[in-house]
């Protein structure tokens, strides 16, 4: 139905124009689910872009064609276009809070299209802007059509995109990064919808992504992305069990999960090309682990068997699923569980809400609210929750970052809250942080030295310039950059080689705690792997324990020793790794953890679907804040919070069932 | 909504009790009520007793924060920051030199005032919105280009010159309209039109430079790529999509505004000979009337503070996600 | 050998400490290669090195006109040298004649008689009214008055093509300068391709527009009064010289006295937040709801009768003057300062949150340090925006003021009282336009080139118009 054929789109540049997408074809049948995959900046969003000529100022569609049913969509007139766009094809976005009109209403916004596109308007267009609303799952659609945008939460508004997507009955949906914004839980619930619509519309979908495991959920098709080209077509099953482009293997193996616990993750070395300095050959060759001499004359041509077409020189199929990188054991997973040496107990961070004549405090944001844990020397904990959920929180207030409203943190003994100046600077030493946006971590002002420096001069840690400047490039080899970096600017460096330089930061003084507040989320998966390596590799050298803060399971499962999982502002079951992953008890736990698409073609076997969203924390539902979307709910649930129960000696849960 | 507007005014009795002091401390701390006298006295006459006189006619020769002398409340009251600077509070401006009733005085003023600052105000930002959605609808080509160039030369050109070059051309070239005065009723409108219009006029420039920078961050926002996205023509997403929500940047630059319609048409009632508050104020200054100064500054702050609660009010009404509590 | 006394003005410190903050801040940026970025694109921008060439000329004549010195007085030897009252600048000596050539009163601009009739004896007719002829305008022609188009355009002309020449020397320079080490006539082709890093061409555009005006202006002003005289027949071009000084210490020196304030308080308010910052934006919120001029107006009464209930302070006019002009700026600081510390406050409450400065915060670092190191920088575009912004209205703001009477001391040369003089002419038949053109044009010139240089460094600065 869609054919794209050797699309190419550019950029202007000063002078130069610089092609982000460079030949891409593919074809997409009805009823059918083609994913575009690939890390950031490879061209997926502006292939998407270019199909629906929806391209930015600086953007230019250079050649090829996009044909639809037989019409070529790049020579129409712009006004023709319109009538496609939104029309018999329809497109979502990443963010639904800001993709939606703050100003006008759900309805406004949606019988825009119907107008537009099939005339209706009046009463015809509100029944069926209530069918619509009602289709994509959204309750009490007639009074919800007069709502605004900031009424509903971030699924509910992905719901309403998809409505407007859908009310000019497209044949095409292209969904760019649909669920990526959003929780676990709702990202079921919205491909499980997607899923559905397009069974009973038998629409075509283009699915963008960086995500392997909603590929293995949704997609019919694959085609990975590298550089601006595609280098690999295949459909679902021949992708996931048997990848043969060397980028797409070393994609999966870059994947932290269980099974590779104690290994090193493989990465692939070095960062994409820039648009400006393309390499001739294969685009891929500074990085393939395959390269042979050829690859750095010769672009590869498409290779196509039983429809799984690869663009690379080299011909074998795969042997050795470990021929990329031989991991190797790093950490013994039995750390002995030594003398806990940082301990919270019912640790409460409150903000207050002001409202009324003299602004009094009529309420509080309960982002934490009552928290206990432990953290032994050199193991790791996850905190998992999902967002909004108080983690970022907890770690600021171990750090007395945000001052505590109630509770205590005792490290090694000594308690935490309320010291002040030198005391709690001496204290400080012993944790530190890595936070989770690279750029916006390191001051783009001050020298890498002089970043990494700063925690040392303030907590006095070394003397004299020379020693300090011995002791830097020390920590910077420690993290694997190299002495010139001192006296680089931090927007020399790419986002993994930040990561790095803010972990150096932080062991700079010596802690024997890092608490690392999501450090790999904003990265993507083969750099995430060199971050989550080094970090291993730190602590087997150093003994260092982390507080782990995520929302990631992988790479929980890769890497923590202990999980605590956090539901609104409480800890609903900690445990050791093991018993957490394999026999949650918590119903939240365990529809968390079935709700995460694996990258596996066996993986989508989810079973427990939430409804609903998590709910404010400046108002938690009374007794379990869990139980209006617990499927177990009992009544004792919505009256009494339940207490903590010990499974094993190890592993506590909070949740009626069990008590 | 109430509770907010209560609690809104209560806020502004602070601020405008902290523009009090800085008037009573500019016009009693730094210069002595002894120095005023001087000053209007001429330095040649002055006596003890004239200067006496001088501020015994005019209720300054009471101390100025306490008097001790007094007993009870008096210890207060019978003070010239009571007398002169608390007593705004109610409305009671005192007298000008000329022996005039202030409050009287601001009263019959504020007409024509406003008949100058309100259409100027409207039809300005009628003007400007319009000239700036239309760059914007043909951004990055030549007409926008040679737009913004006009717009930066236009406010690169003094005020004085549009009131001068405006009121030479007009009125003595084309002999169009009376070249100053005022009427009362309906023949205002001659003596309006061409004030009104040069204060349009010397606002287009800097107004449809900032209207256009509003629309084009607007539109680079993700609800405009969807609008995009559904089919909508580029026109209903200026005027539909991106209008809106450029209301709320727009209606805080108004009030920024405020100010600055208030020291424009100070400059025009003067130029015009329009008998408004601004009139009134620059004879003031030139006159050295103090009591008339003090007056105007308060006013000015109250009217400030009044923009400012309305302004907040008008958000609710373009922006729903605004609840004022 | 004249001997003199050089008098330094307060004004006269500040513009030159500004010279010298300017200096020091280049010498610093220079050496950082990050804070050079933003200046090499502005160096690149065709627009803004234009006017920046158009706002150096008008900045030199603001220096040269502040260096200040008295001339001593004839004495007789022995004596203690006296000095003249009046106070005069390297720019008075430069422009001497223009200064000392005074008419009786108005002339239109190559005017060669006085614009008014006047009852003079002519020997042998008794007494005539007739439009005397002027002292010194277009004094050379003697009996040829009505030649006066035909010299002055070739006096014009003969300039213009100096000009050219000169110009031509510059560019041959600049473009030896540029393509240095290459072949020749390289030079000459990267800057009109415009391939040089640095505008050369649009400079070199901007001086020969410059310079074929300046020139010949200038050369003609030897002879005739090129922009007409004024009511007590001084020199129109003198006078807008004499401006540009009151202009440019108005524009910067206003911005100068107002930003350690408005930094200081703005990110403290920001930082701290708490009582501190309920206590900064009660300051600003009671500031700014007092209309800007009201409050001028009332500080600069109250200023002027100190000024005048204490003339033993002052030992020359000048120095009075002086001192009203920076009470000016002062007073214009004080208004102006809310608008930079609510938007420093604004973005120091955003910087505080994040990463970097809680990392430094984790680490104990003391706020003051945090303040400078990690907040202060990265405030400075900001800072930079809004001193260059500021300038065109603040010059624009002098006119006014000194059109209501609560500017500059009368006695002063600026944009705004020669406005204000010429106003009072424009009822006159026939209308006495001149001086008021020049002033508006000199006004809009300086204007205009303020206001694109300032638009390309927010372009340039402004992290969000990357
Ligand atoms: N300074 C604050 N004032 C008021 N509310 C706050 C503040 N900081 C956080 N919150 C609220 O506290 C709750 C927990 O926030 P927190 O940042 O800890 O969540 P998180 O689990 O880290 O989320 P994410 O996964 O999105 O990073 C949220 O509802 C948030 O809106
Ligand atoms: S063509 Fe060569 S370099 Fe490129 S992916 Fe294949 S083997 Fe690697
Ligand atoms: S306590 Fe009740 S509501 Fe809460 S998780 Fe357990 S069963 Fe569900
Ligand atoms: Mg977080």
């Amino acid at each position: 139905m869609l054919k794209v054929n050797n699309l190419r789109v550019g950029f202007t540049s000063g002078k130069r124009l610089l092609a982000a997408v460079d030949g891409i074809s593919f074809a997409i049948a009805k009823g059918e689910t083609f994913a575009l995959l690939g890390e950031s900046g490879c061209g997926k969003s502006v292939t998407a872009q270019g199909i629906m000529r929806l391209l930015p100022t600086a953007g230019r569609v250079l050649g090829g064609s996009v044909a639809m049913e037989g019409e070529n969509l790049l020579a129409l007139p712009e006004a023709d276009m319109r009538a496609w766009r939104g029309g018999r094809m329809a497109m979502i976005f990443q963010e639904p809070a800001t993709s939606l009109n703050p100003v006008l209403t759900v309805g406004q916004q949606i019988g825009e299209v119907l107008e537009r596109h099939l005339g209706m308007t009046g009463a015809a267009a509100t029944g069926r802007m209530v069918e619509l609303l009602r289709q994509v799952g959204i309750a009490d659609p007639e009074r919800r059509l007069n709502e605004y945008p900031f009424q509903f939460s971030g699924g509910m508004k992905q719901r309403v995109m998809i409505a407007i997507a859908l009310a000019g009955e497209p044949e095409l949906l292209i969904a760019d990064e649909p669920t990526t914004a959003l929780d676990v839980t709702v990202q079921a619930q919205i491909l499980d919808l997607l899923v559905r619509l397009q069974a009973e519309r038998g629409m075509a979908i283009l699915l963008i992504t960086h995500d392997l495991g909603v590929v293995a959920r949704m997609a019919h098709r694959i085609g990975v992305m590298y550089a601006g080209e595609l280098v690999e077509v295949a459909s679902r099953e021949a992708f996931f069990s048997q990848p043969r482009h060397p980028y797409t293997q070393a994609l999966f193996k870059a994947l932290p999960d269980m099974s590779r616990r104690g290994q090193r993750l493989t990465t692939i070395p070095g960062q994409v090309p820039s648009l400006a300095a393309m390499p001739t050959g294969c685009r891929f060759a500074e990085r393939c682990a395959r390269v042979m001499p050829v690859c750095r004359e010769q672009s590869p041509v498409w290779r196509d068997e039983q429809s799984h077409a690869v663009r690379c020189h080299w011909q074998e199929a795969v042997v050795d699923a470990d021929v990329v990188g031989v991991g190797h054991e790093i950490t013994d997973l039995s750390v002995s569980a030594g003398k806990e040496f940082l301990q919270v107990a019912d640790l409460k961070v409150h903000f207050p809400i002001r409202k009324g004549l003299l602004q009094r405090t009529v309420g509080h944001v309960r982002a934490v609210d009552g928290l206990s844990l432990a953290i032994l020397p050199g193991r790791t904990l996850a905190l998992v929750g999902e967002s909004g959920c108080g983690k970022t929180t907890v770690g600021k207030a171990l750090l007395q970052l945000i001052p505590p409203t109630e509770g205590s943190v005792l490290l090694g003994g000594q308690p935490l809250v309320g010291l002040r100046g030198a005391r709690l600077r001496s204290a400080r030493r012993h944790m530190q942080m890595i936070f989770q946006d690279p750029f916006a971590s390191l001051n783009p002002r001050l020298r890498v030295g002089e970043i990494i420096a700063e925690g040392m001069d303030a907590l006095a840690v070394v003397g004299d310039a020379r020693s300090r400047r011995e002791t830097v490039a020390a920590l910077l080899a420690q993290v694997g950059l190299p002495e010139e970096a001192i006296d680089r600017y931090p927007h020399e460096f790419s986002g993994g080689q930040r990561q790095r330089i803010a972990v150096a930061r932080a062991l700079a003084v010596q802690p024997s705690l890092l608490i690392c507040d999501e450090p790999t989320s904003a990265l993507d998966v083969s750099v995430q792997a060199q971050i989550l390596n080094l970090l291993k590799k730190l602590q087997s050298e150093l003994g260092v324990a982390y507080l782990f803060i995520t929302h990631n399971f992988a790479v929980v499962e890769y890497l923590a020793h202990d999980i605590a999982v956090m539901y609104l502002g409480r800890i609903v079951e900690r445990g050791r790794a093991e018993e957490v992953l394999r026999t949650p008890k918590h119903p939240y736990t365990q529809a968390l953890l079935s709700a995460i698409p694996l990258p596996r073609l066996e993986g989508s076997t989810a079973v427990i679907r939430l409804s609903g969203e998590t709910p404010s924390p400046a108002n938690p539902p009374s007794g379990c804040h869990f139980h209006p979307r617990c499927p177990h709910a009992m009544d004792v649930c919505r009256s009494r919070y339940p207490e903590s129960v010990d499974v094993t000696a190890t592993q506590r849960v909070s949740c009626h069932l069990l008590s | 909504m109430l509770a907010y507007i209560v609690r809104r005014l209560l806020y502004a009795l602070p601020i405008l009790l902290g523009v009090n002091l800085i008037t009573f401390a500019l016009f009693f701390v730094v210069n002595t009520p002894d120095d005023m006298a001087r000053m209007q006295l001429g330095v040649k006459r002055v006596t003890p007793e004239a200067i006496q006189k001088w501020k015994a006619e005019r209720g300054y020769d009471k101390p100025l924060l306490l008097n001790a002398e007094a007993g009870g409340l008096a210890v207060l009251t019978e003070t010239v920051f009571f007398q002169k600077s608390a007593r705004m509070f109610v409305g009671d401006f005192g007298r000008a030199e000329d022996g005039r009733d202030i409050a009287r005085e601001i009263g019959n003023r504020m007409g024509p005032s406003l008949a100058i600052a309100l259409p100027t105000f409207i039809l300005g930002l009628f003007v400007t919105v319009t000239f700036a959605l239309t760059l914007a609808f043909f951004r990055a080509s030549a007409f926008d280009f040679w737009g913004v160039v006009l717009c930066v030369a236009m406010m690169s050109i003094s005020g004085l010159f549009y009131i001068i070059g405006g009121q030479y051309l007009i009125s003595k070239v084309w002999r169009l309209v009376p070249i100053s005065g005022y009427g009362g009723g309906l023949e205002a409108w001659r003596f309006l039109i061409l004030p009104v219009l040069i204060g349009v006029v010397s606002g287009i420039g800097s107004g449809t430079r900032w209207y256009r920078t509003v629309f084009l961050e607007e539109i680079t926002k993700d609800y405009v790529r969807t609008a995009r996205a559904k089919g909508v023509s580029e026109a209903a997403i200026l005027f539909r999509h991106v209008l809106k929500n450029g209301m709320t940047p727009i209606l805080t630059q108004s009030v920024v505004a405020i100010p600055g319609l208030f020291m424009g048409s100070l400059i025009m009632e003067s130029f015009f000979g329009i008998p408004g508050l601004g009139s009134y104020t620059i004879e003031a200054i030139q006159s050295q009337d103090f009591a008339i100064v003090r007056s105007m500054v308060f006013i000015g702050a109250v009217l400030y503070i009044v923009a400012l609660l309305l302004t907040d009010i008008s958000y609710t009404i373009v922006d729903p996600r605004i609840r004022l509590r | 050998m004249i001997n003199f006394q050089p008098v330094v003005l307060w004004s006269d410190i500040f513009v030159w400490l500004l010279v010298l903050c300017a200096v020091v801040f280049a010498l610093a940026v220079r050496r950082r290669e990050h804070l050079r970025q933003p200046w090499v694109k502005l160096a690149a921008n065709r627009i803004a090195m234009a006017s920046a060439t158009v706002l150096l000329a008008f900045v030199l004549i603001g220096l040269f006109d502040s260096l200040h010195y008295r001339v001593a007085l004839e004495g007789k030897p022995g004596q203690k040298t006296q000095y003249a009252v009046e106070v005069l600048s390297v720019l008075d000596a430069l422009a001497t004649p223009l200064r000392t050539r005074n008419e009786k009163t108005y002339s239109e601009p190559f005017a060669t008689r006085l614009y008014a009739k006047e009852t003079v004896d002519v020997p042998g007719q008794g007494t005539v009214r007739e439009y005397p002829r002027l002292k010194y305008g277009g004094k050379h022609l003697a009996e040829h008055e009505d030649e006066v188009a035909a010299d002055a355009g070739f006096t014009a002309f003969r300039a213009g093509a100096l000009a050219f020449l000169g110009w031509l020397a510059v560019a041959g320079v600049v473009s030896g300068v540029v393509g240095h080490g290459e072949a020749p006539g390289t030079g000459w082709q990267r800057i009109w391709r415009g391939e040089t890093a640095f505008a050369w061409d649009a400079v070199l555009v901007a001086l020969a527009l410059m310079l074929l005006v300046a020139v010949p202006l200038f050369w003609l002003s030897g002879q005739y009064h090129v922009f007409g005289t004024d009511k007590v027949g001084q020199d129109v071009l003198y006078q807008i010289l004499k401006s540009v000084r009151t202009g440019l210490i108005i524009g910067l020196v206003t911005t100068l006295v107002m930003l350690p304030m408005a930094v200081l308080l703005g990110i403290v308010a920001g930082y701290y937040r708490g009582w501190v910052d309920d206590a900064i934006q009660y300051i600003y919120t009671v500031l700014n709801s007092i209309p800007g001029v009201l409050l001028i107006a009332a500080a600069v009464l109250m200023m002027q009768v100190v000024i005048d209930t204490n003339p033993q302070w002052f030992s020359t006019a000048a120095e009075r003057a002086d001192l009203r002009l920076l009470a000016l700026c002062f007073i214009l600081g004080i208004t102006s300062w809310t608008g930079l510390c609510r938007l420093l406050r604004g973005e120091t409450l955003k910087l505080r949150e994040l990463e970097y400065i809680q990392a430094a915060q984790a680490f104990g670092v003391s706020s003051w340090r945090i303040i400078i190191r990690h907040i202060l920088p990265n405030l400075m575009h900001i800072v930079i925006i809004a001193l260059v912004m500021d300038f065109s209205g603040l010059v624009l703001a002098e006119a006014v003021l000194s059109y209501v009477g609560i500017g500059v001391d009368p006695t002063m040369t600026s944009f705004g009282t020669m406005i204000n003089n010429a106003r009072m002419e424009l009822g006159r038949e026939p209308v006495v336009w001149w001086s008021l053109t020049a002033a508006f044009a000199a006004m809009f010139i300086l204007v205009l080139a303020a206001n694109l240089f300032a638009d390309a460094v927010r372009d340039a600065f402004d992290p969000r118009a990357a």
